[in-house]
């Protein structure tokens, strides 16, 4: 019960955020924290379990006729992504408490980033494919709501809607490849299908699910060509782009090849797949990154790049490149996030994130500059810090594989020297030097706003100098997870004199001569941008453009915006396809039985003609409505004739209520008048002569038909046994039913929310 | 509508639709009746109210906002599912126990009359959320 309790205790506390928040108030992003501490507590006492090769799972049933279960399977990579995102979760949300505080909307940014984070432990923690897939479609959700979060703004709803479409659109995908994988390894569960990798390889299908899934990954990793949508996403406030789109979110896609690698890895085509998609990423996104004067999209644009390494790494597959990537992972986690959140101080304190009006800083914000200073330094990959550890692994891995070593190498090179120049520009840049005139004097940040950066930032360095926190107990544990066997890992600083280390050190000379002319480089390089790697952005525009034109087409073609035509259409629609059917189905010929009307059966019919024909020839509103009423209650009595007496109830009370409604408005109506011709009026009186003849066909055919009489004995018999009530009606709508019924009160309730919107928006004519 | 005839009525006539309409939901499931029934009863009861004394005043009846009304009840609703899922059950199975009260007998509770009294406030919220805007106008 552990695993759901950790998740669904997310989503309680999400729900419980934004009231907790009006008697918290700044002191709720310490009380909400809490929960995540709590669940990293409880992570982190799973660790002894987990390294002993111990696999948790939980299973709750939910649609086993399909095979689709709430089930979790926690091993060692489902629980070093567990710990990241509660540890993480806890600094970001003290931070965010600070950050956003007076922000009108916090109590619901509570909400929507505890959504996220219980939706992202659901991710890595499923077992069942359409669990996971259902968890990472909540996180899609919950990144568009907290990237629209300043949703005032219309950069910030565009970026939170592409987003949005670009993950959803892969999500699409990923939802296709999991039927596929589920259908041809015969089990959702990821547990069974870790062991049918082979199978899986072999079969015909398995080409399409990979791409299928790679689909998902790269979107929601962001892989070139998909990658624009992440530094779109920098609208989010800063504490968002920290979380999501640096230490967790994006990664999904990562665990996801991760998770799967053991059952659709190791061939050719993920081989060449992963590290195209890989190598390409990592060379644009740090390409990008230099080029940015925008702290917070050169730090997205070097994740873009950490993106493509980390697939990179997985698609090589060998047991030093999954090694590699998660070292690589928990080093990026570790000062990526340091960074961002430092980057949100200092717009905090100077209200400004251009690195070309920063300089100086540390004087005024020391703590902060310290933590600062520490990521970057983790980041350009230099000793003692947990990022050089993992770009010795990268590197390493890059000369180990068997073909192309030199280019991969090269491209790996080229894409340290640059990542080195972006945290040199994000993380040492804006601290030194001099400092520049700003609107705001910059001040040391309050506790919650440096504490996150220096703990994270610590711990890399930490890390670094101690590689044993976490080689056996984390890192081990994950690698033997992705491998499919127990695989030890221990991990240093010095490795000895080897090519990894040259190469390594042939970076960082690369690095600093790189800094040294960067904007000279810019400045020689920023024409090429321009063509090669915008083009996503443009061909999403564009596509965007074209669903919107043709929506407005499609829409200026059925949609008269008169209601006289819609009911002309579908009536006319429903008869013929009615009648059509009918006859196909030889459904005209046959006895029709007249015999046995009773007399007051024949004057309710009677009765009812007469109230129909008169609300179409009277020319007053009041005699229209009194003569649909005739109807209304005359049907309501054939209701009770025939023993339906829930139905005549319902029938006679919404007369009722259609009569005052028509009350209401009558006021607000235009003088009675006869707008259409006389052949409009033939035209409609033919048609409505011909819906009411067919209608009257089919009740004729039906009564005649003997139906296959289960469904209502067995309503009749298990009415009372099997529901406790003798009303079958009531019985079949809120038990035997209740699903359909849950459906209908929804779309009765959108109904309700549209009436008022119509009344209350009062829509100003286009143009206007 | 200034008519005392008719305020004077709906000051006494309101609260005996509300508990008829109750009684309706309550009966529902052995006798003619159930949430929607009792639900349109129950609007009727505020509508009434509304053409005596206006929107706001039936407002004030009403408590809560009309569409505050809409999602409650679909939370009621949907809720009442919540049981099967903790009996490991599939999705809206209807969880019932006998409780033996001692004025009312043996009395059947079950997840289905939570279900209806969804249904219930849906209806009725629905209801107002349309007649309050449309007499407003």
């Amino acid at each position: 019960m552990g695993i759901i309790t950790s998740i669904l205790s997310g989503f309680a506390l999400a729900f419980i955020a934004p009231v907790l928040y009006r008697f918290g108030r700044g002191a709720t992003g310490w009380i909400v924290a809490m929960l995540p501490l709590g669940l990293a507590a409880y992570f982190s006492s799973l660790i002894p379990q987990v390294c002993s090769g111990e696999v948790i799972t939980e299973s709750f049933r939910w649609i086993p006729s399909l095979g689709i279960n709430l089930s979790f399977y926690l091993d060692g990579l489902s629980l070093l992504f567990a710990l990241l995102i509660s540890s993480i979760g806890a600094l970001i949300l003290i931070y965010a408490g600070r950050y956003l505080s007076g922000h009108p909307c916090l109590g619901r940014f509570y909400l929507y980033i505890l959504m996220f984070m219980a939706s992202m432990l659901g991710v890595v923690l499923a077992d069942n494919l359409i669990t996971l897939f259902v968890f990472w479609e909540l996180t899609s959700l919950s990144s568009y709501f907290l990237i629209g979060f300043e949703h005032d703004r219309h950069e910030s709803r565009a970026a939170a809607l592409q987003a949005l479409l670009v993950t959803g659109i892969g999500g699409l995908a990923l939802l296709a490849g999991f039927i596929l994988l589920g259908q041809t390894g015969e089990s959702l569960e990821l547990s069974n299908l870790l062991n049918s990798g082979d199978a899986i390889r072999n079969h015909q299908l398995y080409t399409p699910i990979l791409l299928l899934v790679l689909a998902g990954a790269f979107t929601k990793s962001a892989q070139v060509p998909f990658h624009f949508w992440l530094p779109s996403a920098m609208e989010a406030p800063t504490p968002v782009s920290a979380y999501l789109h640096s230490a967790t979110m994006v990664k999904a896609g990562i665990y996801l090849l991760a998770r799967l690698s053991p059952v659709l890895g190791g061939t050719d085509l993920w081989l060449y797949s992963l590290t195209t998609a890989g190598a390409a990423t990592m060379v644009v996104g740090a390409y990008m990154a230099i080029q940015q004067s925008n702290l917070k999209l050169i730090l997205a644009y070097s994740t873009v790049s950490v993106l493509g390494i980390l697939t990179m790494l997985l698609g090589l597959g060998t047991e030093l490149a999954i090694k590699a990537a998660m070292v690589f992972l928990v080093g990026h986690v570790l000062y990526k996030a340091a960074l961002f959140l430092v980057a949100g101080a200092v717009d905090h304190e100077t209200g400004t994130r251009d690195v070309n009006r920063l300089g100086g800083l540390w004087r005024a914000m020391p703590i902060t500059a310290i933590a600062a200073g520490l990521a970057a330094l983790s980041m350009s990959g230099l000793p003692p810090f947990f990022g050089f550890i993992g770009k010795e692994l990268f590197y390493e891995a890059g000369l180990t594989v068997q073909s192309a070593a030199h280019l991969l190498t090269g491209v790996s090179m080229l894409t340290g020297m640059l990542l080195f120049v972006a945290a040199g520009m994000a993380g040492i840049r804006p601290f030194i030097g001099r400092q520049y005139i700003l609107h705001k004097k910059p001040h040391e940040p309050p506790v919650s706003l440096w504490l996150g950066p220096v703990l994270l930032a610590g711990s890399g360095l930490a890390c670094g100098v101690a590689p044993g926190l976490v080689d056996t107990s984390l890192v081990a544990p994950a690698v033997s997870a992705i491998i499919g066997h127990p695989v030890p890992v221990k991990l240093a600083l010095w490795h000895g004199l080897n090519p990894a280390l040259v190469i390594g050190t042939i970076t960082v000379a690369g690095g600093l001569g790189l800094f040294a002319v960067r904007s000279r480089l810019i400045k020689v390089l920023s024409p090429l941008s321009n063509v090669v790697v915008l083009s996503p952005t443009y061909l999403y525009k564009r596509s965007l453009d074209g669903l919107m034109a043709i929506a407005s087409l499609q829409a200026r073609i059925i949609q008269s915006g008169y209601q006289r035509y819609y009911l002309l259409i579908i009536f006319t629609v429903t008869a013929a396809l009615v009648l059509y059917t009918l006859i196909s189905l030889g459904g005209l010929h046959g006895p029709v039985n007249l015999s046995n009307i009773q007399f007051y059966e024949a004057g309710l019919a009677a009765l009812i003609l007469m109230g129909a024909l008169l609300s179409i020839l009277t020319n007053s509103r009041f005699t229209a409505v009194a003569a649909l009423g005739v109807v209304g209650y005359s049907v309501a009595l054939i209701y009770i004739i025939y023993g339906a007496p829930d139905l005549a109830t319902t029938q006679i009370l919404i007369e009722t209520l259609t009569v005052i409604l028509f009350v209401l408005v009558v006021y607000h109506l235009p003088i009675f008048s006869k707008f259409s011709s006389v052949a409009a009026r033939i035209r409609d009186a033919l048609i409505s002569l011909f819906a009411g003849g067919t209608m009257t066909a089919l009740v004729l055919k039906a009564t005649n038909v003997q139906f296959h009489p289960t469904i209502s004995s067995y309503f009749a018999e298990n009415s009372v046994p099997l529901a406790h009530g003798r009303n079958i009606v009531n019985v079949i709508l809120v038990d035997f039913r209740a699903l359909d019924t849950l459906g209908e009160i929804t779309v009765l309730a959108v109904a309700g929310i549209g009436v008022y919107a119509l009344l209350k928006l009062k829509l100003k004519p286009e143009g206007v | 509508m200034d008519s005392i005839i008719l305020r004077t009525a709906a000051r006494y006539l309101m609260p005996i639709f509300l508990l008829f309409s109750v009684i309706i939901l309550l009966r529902g499931h052995n006798a003619p009746g159930g949430g929607f029934i009792g639900g349109l009863l129950a609007a009727g009861a505020f509508v009434f109210y509304t053409i005596a004394y206006g929107v706001a005043a039936a407002g004030r009846k009403l408590l809560v906002a009309p569409y505050t009304l809409i999602a409650l009840g679909l939370l009621v609703a949907f809720g009442s599912s919540i049981l099967s899922f903790f009996n490991d059950q599939p999705f809206m199975t209807g969880e019932w126990s006998v409780l033996n009260t001692p004025w009312l007998g043996k009395l059947h509770i079950g997840t289905p009359l939570v279900f209806d009294a969804g249904v219930y406030l849906v209806v009725i919220g629905v209801t107002t959320t349309i007649v309050f805007s449309l007499a407003e106008e």
